[in-house]
């Protein structure tokens, strides 16, 4: 599928510009958003190189596998294919803490940890149950104090930056819940077609 | 507002502080772990730059194009119907796409309307409540090798609308007067 949605995005882009003149603009968007994308790149590869170092330290200390160990009735719920003590656990507590607290930089590098551990489950390159609901969580978002609006909110006068942090939890919190739901119904939707 | 942004200053050195002190009472090689890890960072980044660069392109090729406009004007006016108000259509639909375009397009809302309008506040909440799922799966997917990835846009993607008309209901409550 994400063949074909990356392939008609450009395809669509292309043919719409032929029809209304904006090949100009698509023409330099190609150039600019490609420098764009190692621009991106080169800005995360700081924030990976420091956060998996030290989350190597954090693994060997033993401070993943205590996080997991607190957290696990709440999480083999969420993902009962990952055996109870394995590190993927902790990679996803440390991927979900730093969301929390809107690291997104320091999110990113362990959520890719927790993937590989999952990759390491499944051996597959075919998305498992355990990948789909972490990634679903994840895009659900899950924010306590949303710093980035707070800055834009303040840097325009608001009278209240920060009233906004309420409706922001109680939005992701439902969110997530719904992401939780559908992604539940879809993989048991799954399960019973395989049966059939 | 003071402590939050104490807390989100103190917060990540603090973690940082915590994991050294754990390692050191440990007598863990704290440096040389720290270099271990942080190479696999530079080939996770490497190997992360086509999978992103692909669809970045492909996703500016579509808005530069003016498509991305033509299919918001599209659906604005049912969108419209359903109680979507038509100012933050454009908000709702690359928000799944591209993380600093949304960002961008909330900065510039906020700006016209005012962070204390109703558009102000619903574009903040939405800005927050949910995230960039086209990133998050290109980069998860991508950085493990994932050909097949089932139904996560899918799932991703409800949760994307779900989370615009969550926003609208619950910012239309909180500050009805």
């Amino acid at each position: 599928m994400v063949n074909y949605i990356w392939a008609g995005l450009a395809i669509i882009g292309i043919i719409y510009a032929m029809f209304n003149g904006t090949m100009e603009e698509v023409n330099q968007a190609l150039f600019s958003s490609a420098q764009e994308a190692v621009t991106l790149v080169l800005g995360l590869v700081s924030v990976l190189i420091f956060w998996l170092g030290l989350m190597r330290i954090a693994e060997k200390a033993g401070i993943l596998s205590v996080l997991a160990k607190v957290f696990k009735p709440f999480i083999t719920k969420l993902f009962p294919e990952i055996p109870k003590d394995h590190p993927a656990m902790g990679y996803i507590l440390s991927n979900f803490i730093a969301n929390l607290f809107g690291l997104g930089n320091a999110a990113t590098p362990m959520g890719i940890k927790a993937m590989e551990e999952m990759k390491k489950i499944s051996q597959s390159n075919r998305a498992s149950r355990s990948m789909i609901t972490f990634l679903v969580i994840n895009t659900s978002s899950l924010t306590l104090i949303p710093t980035t609006v707070i800055a834009i909110r303040i840097q325009y006068e608001s009278s209240a930056p920060t009233e906004i942090v309420g409706t922001t939890i109680i939005a992701t919190l439902l969110t997530t819940i719904v992401a939780i739901i559908v992604d539940r119904i879809f993989h048991f939707r799954r399960e019973r077609k395989i049966r059939r | 507002m003071n402590v939050i942004s104490m807390v989100s200053i103190w917060i990540i050195p603090s973690i940082v502080l915590l994991i050294l002190l754990i390692a050191v009472i440990k007598k863990l090689p704290t440096y040389e772990l720290f270099v271990e890890g942080g190479k696999e960072g530079i080939s996770m980044a490497v190997s992360l730059l086509p999978y992103l660069l692909g669809m970045i392109v492909s996703i500016t090729i579509f808005r530069s194009s003016g498509a991305m406009d033509a299919l918001i004007d599209l659906f604005q006016p049912v969108l419209h119907r359903i109680g979507i108000p038509s100012e933050i259509v454009p908000l709702s639909f690359t928000r799944p796409l591209s993380g600093t375009a949304a960002l961008a397009i909330t900065a510039d809302l906020i700006k016209t309307f005012g962070p204390d309008s109703f558009i102000g506040r619903l574009a903040s909440t939405m800005q927050g409540s949910t995230d960039t799922t086209f990133y998050i799966i290109t980069v998860y997917f991508g950085a493990v090798g994932i050909k097949k990835m089932g139904d996560a846009l899918k799932v991703g993607l409800i949760a994307d609308f779900v989370g615009i008309i969550t926003s609208i209901i619950i910012v239309s409550m909180v500050f009805s007067n």
